[in-house]
């Protein structure tokens, strides 16, 4: 049995480094893009003490390359986070398949027991067609794991905890 | 390529509920649609490269800058394993805490107790390669949270854990025996297995404990394990 969770609390920003937000920082080479989104309860109101992680591939979508691929941050006074890293490529999925470009998104807060896990796909991707975990997710609720590009190399995301517009999250 | 091995489904009442009723802060959080179930991938069975040269250790919590933290030094020992009973090695361990007056040292507290100039209570550690950890530290103090009328916290220290895969990634918290608070905790509590909170409670162990320099806690801890591997019950 595994030891049980428990959530982070208010006072996880003890273990908080703002450069973490910048996967780039050791030196990783490629063009940055920046991940962004507010984080809202079920009544709207935007989560401000929220611990986000990032893990995704390289741009090859590999794994097992010396790409850092792993970001935290956390919500500011807006609810926001922002990321800097690198546009990650496909991935190999189970089988003979292939996953469209992602990014795993891990939201951890006062509140939440235990932490949510969802991704981060990207708009106009061919691939997110034939996405085999997009596909297990109702068409309605495909937008909420969908990022737009907001300005030139900024992926937008919005995430809802709870309530209207309800981020899909995972149980992998 | 082979598929990753999926990790087995968490036994029942082992994990709390996103949304436990008693834990005001869950009501507008925990979201109300089931989450999708998704197949272990390359994403989750694996973890970012979390190493002591990009991520320097620091394990001794109890001074700053050569000057000793006040209240009850201790040690905090103990092994991460997976379900299986492999130990979990160079894993990257995070925690932090309360000083010795139930204060942390953060903006956002302002519990009307002192704060210590020589405690910052956090500290990062990797397991050795058989899965061991150990860091120094100051007992942390109970503290006030407004969850109800009343409402204290009992004595514990935050803990956050990578495994070899993203899917294994936990946070968590370590209690003390003989704590009062912890009947009244709803934190605590929100686990429905009695077995699995008492494994949330750190022993006291002479092993670990110093001559004349610190008692000593053990606490183990156990990741997600393979499905395809009978599971040992008893890591406790
Ligand atoms: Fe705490």
């Amino acid at each position: 049995m595994a030891t049980a969770q428990q959530t982070a609390g208010p006072y996880w920003h003890m273990i908080d480094f703002p450069e973490w937000a910048d996967t780039t920082r050791f030196g990783d080479e490629g063009p940055r893009i920046t991940l962004t989104g507010v984080i809202r309860d079920g009544a709207g109101a935007p989560v401000t003490d929220a611990m986000v992680e990032i893990w995704h591939a390289d741009p090859a979508g590999r794994y097992d390359a010396a790409f850092q691929g792993f970001g935290r941050c956390r919500t500011d006074a807006e609810g926001r986070f922002r990321f800097t890293t690198l546009k990650p490529g496909p991935v190999p999925g189970r089988g003979n398949a292939m996953q469209a470009p992602h990014v795993l998104v891990a939201i951890f807060a006062r509140g939440l027991m235990r932490h949510l896990l969802t991704r981060l796909y990207f708009a106009g991707e061919p691939l997110n067609e034939t996405d085999p975990l997009l596909a297990l997710v109702p068409e309605a609720r495909r937008p909420s794991l969908i990022a737009r590009e907001s300005a030139p190399g900024v992926w937008t995301l919005d995430i809802r905890l709870q309530g209207e517009g309800e981020t899909v999250f995972l149980e992998v | 390529m082979s598929d990753p091995t999926p990790y087995a489904p968490h036994a029942p009442g082992s994990q709390p509920p996103l949304d436990a009723p008693a834990y005001g802060s869950t009501h507008k959080r925990h979201p109300k649609l089931a989450p999708i179930r998704a197949p272990l991938t390359l994403t989750e069975a694996t973890s970012p490269r979390l190493t002591p040269e990009r991520f320097p250790p620091e394990a001794d919590m109890s001074r700053v800058n050569g000057k000793d933290a006040l209240g009850q030094r201790i040690i905090v020992g103990g092994r991460v394993l997976d379900e299986a009973g492999r130990p979990v090695p160079h894993a990257m361990v995070e925690v932090w805490q309360a000083n010795a007056a139930g204060r942390y040292h953060h903006p956002g507290d302002t519990h009307d107790a002192p704060l210590d100039p020589n405690f910052l209570g956090r500290a990062r550690l990797f397991t050795d390669a058989e899965g061991w950890y150990r860091y120094t530290t100051i007992q942390p103090g109970a503290y006030p949270w407004r969850n109800h009328h009343n409402a204290w916290r009992p004595v514990h220290i935050h803990y956050s854990l990578f495994g070899a895969g993203f899917a294994q990634r936990m946070v968590t918290q370590m209690y003390f025996p003989g704590d009062p608070l912890l009947p009244l905790d709803p934190i605590f509590n929100a686990v429905p297995d009695e077995a699995a909170r008492d494994r949330l409670i750190a022993r006291f162990d002479l092993e670990l404990t110093v001559p004349e320099w610190a008692l000593g806690y053990r606490f183990d801890i156990v990741l997600r394990g393979p499905a395809a591997t009978p599971f040992e019950e008893d890591h406790a």
